[in-house]
């Protein structure tokens, strides 16, 4: 029963992994773009949250109705005002001016809030749980952030498949050339899919910073967990996205029941063993 | 009065030069040929008219306005419609996306999923599937049902016969009179001369990036298109 609980654990942390990879995977599959500010955007939310909830004393999760408004026009001006600029037949551009960007936000976040930690206080939230039998006990806030994650990859779906915007989407990621030629503005299809990425991360971001303590550098590690998320789950699937959350929330969960040490490494060890068996993920959709 | 004009459009790759001064109209409901050999221009002509390379605002008119200087994206919403060379459809979109992408750009007219099935039949029968399953006919008339649910007023054809077995070239080319009769304007870029001069009112010849003929098909003989095509 106690593994059991474990890899449940796991499962609902799982959940926050695949919203810290949603948006880097929309990013990456529909203009080609590595985000590697991804991370310090995440964080640049959470600090955003608490800034509000400190201005006006609204819950952590209400704060939600002004951050993720707020990160979906920042993105759509950052897509729109520097990111399209570095776009165009070589990589190596953006990967170079969001390397910057995250230095930048790092910097920008400290010289602000300084390097202390702090933490979105969610009240009751934090401590309630929902007990099943004797040796499981699963958070409320955990259950809440997974949902959370279900719903927003579902929704992510719909938007991607069922939608003219969607179809805008995948068309651009096949060819962004042949596209232009049947109405799809590409600079403001771009914009919208840094919009709703960092809406996504947002999201991310204040589930975050509730769960745990954050400070300024803790970016590039969120960075690095979507990375895996989206390569367990293989590029372009939503789902796949999920699961591959899931596969390294398990992994960490049961590396920290293993030794507290294990915990990050477990996950790395998971990742690299899938990357072994199947280089490109475990649902892959895209042909490249 | 003319639907297209080009007034001594030039294009260029970088350096090199791909056409020199081409002169080119287009009457409302007129069907017309562009023929030449591999690299006389002819696919360039066309990535000027849509806009892939940029031309002087002036240098090409549509309808009475400059649209020599405008993003592809804005062009087709004046309505041109191009279907390109090699097809292009969007492989990882079925047929049915492939075509309700041409709603993207929000013209109306008569053109709608129902019509272009009507159209092509093979289509309907395989809206779901993904369009790299299709056959190389069925591809191109998806990619032509594409470009006419823009609701175009110019239709322009890449190449649309090449790689093609010759009864599913008769079969996409039976399709053309339908197009026409909605009052569209066709413009066809051939390697086929005959093909070319059995569906045009007018034929352009080119040659190294220079109109070096042009006329109606019967008011030309096979000896001076000869000339015009080969420049010998």
């Amino acid at each position: 029963m106690a593994w059991l609980n474990i890899v449940l654990q796991g499962t609902l942390l799982g959940g926050l992994y695949a919203l810290f990879a949603a948006g880097l995977s929309l990013m990456f599959g529909v203009m080609r773009l590595v985000n590697i500010a991804h991370g310090d955007l995440i964080v640049l939310s959470a600090y955003c949250s608490l800034v509000i909830v400190q201005a006006t004393g609204l819950h952590p999760l209400l704060s939600l109705g002004l951050v993720v408004p707020l990160m979906f026009a920042f993105g759509y001006a950052l897509q729109r005002g520097l990111l399209n600029r570095t776009l165009g037949g070589d990589i190596l551009p953006p990967l170079l001016v969001t390397f910057g960007l995250s230095v930048i936000i790092q910097n920008a976040l400290l010289e602000t809030f300084s390097a202390d930690s702090r933490r979105l206080q969610a009240g009751a939230l934090e401590t309630a749980s929902l007990r099943l039998g004797d040796a499981i006990s699963l958070g409320w806030l955990p259950i809440i952030v997974f949902a959370t994650a279900v719903l927003v990859i579902a929704l992510l779906r719909f938007l991607l498949y069922r939608t003219a915007l969607g179809r805008a989407f995948r068309a651009t990621s096949d060819d962004p050339e042949t596209a232009q030629l049947y109405g799809v503005d590409i600079r403001h299809v771009f914009g919208l899919a840094t919009a709703v990425a960092l809406s996504v991360l947002s999201i991310a971001g204040v589930l975050l910073a509730i769960r745990t303590n954050f400070d300024p550098t803790i970016g590039p590690a969120r960075l690095l967990y979507a990375f895996e998320a989206v390569t367990i789950g293989g590029l372009g699937s939503p789902w796949g996205t999920l699961a591959g959350g899931i596969i390294l929330g398990v992994a960490q969960s049961l590396g920290a029941a293993f030794d507290p040490g294990f915990e990050i490494l477990a996950g790395h060890l998971a990742f690299l063993a899938v990357l072994l068996v199947r280089p490109r993920g475990l649902f892959p959709r895209m042909a490249d | 009065m003319n639907l297209l004009e080009t007034d001594g459009l030039t294009a260029f790759y970088g350096d090199f030069q791909a056409l020199f001064g081409v002169d080119l109209a287009i009457a409302e409901g007129e069907a017309v040929a562009i023929i030449g050999a591999n690299g006389a221009g002819k696919s360039t002509l066309l990535r000027t008219i849509t806009g892939q390379l940029a031309a002087p605002a002036g240098r090409v008119r549509f309808a009475g306005s400059p649209i020599g200087s405008l993003a592809p994206y804005r062009i087709v919403r004046h309505g041109i419609a191009l279907v390109p060379e090699g097809r292009r459809l969007f492989s990882s979109l079925s047929v049915e996306e492939n075509l309700r992408l041409g709603e993207q750009c929000r013209r109306q007219g008569p053109w709608t999923l129902e019509r272009v099935y009507r159209l092509f039949p093979a289509l309907a029968r395989r809206r779901q599937a993904p369009a790299p399953a299709l056959s190389g006919g069925e591809q191109q008339m998806a990619a032509l049902g594409r470009a006419l649910m823009t609701n175009p007023r110019l239709l322009l054809c890449d190449e649309i016969s090449l790689g093609l077995a010759p009864t599913v070239i008769r079969d996409i080319y039976a399709a053309l009179p339908g197009i026409r009769a909605q009052g569209t304007s066709v413009l066809i870029v051939e390697q086929d001369t005959n093909r070319a001069l059995a569906v045009a009112d007018r034929v352009y010849c080119l040659q190294e990036g220079r109109v070096t003929l042009s006329g109606a098909p019967r008011e030309l003989t096979r000896d001076r298109i000869r000339r015009a095509y080969f420049g010998v």
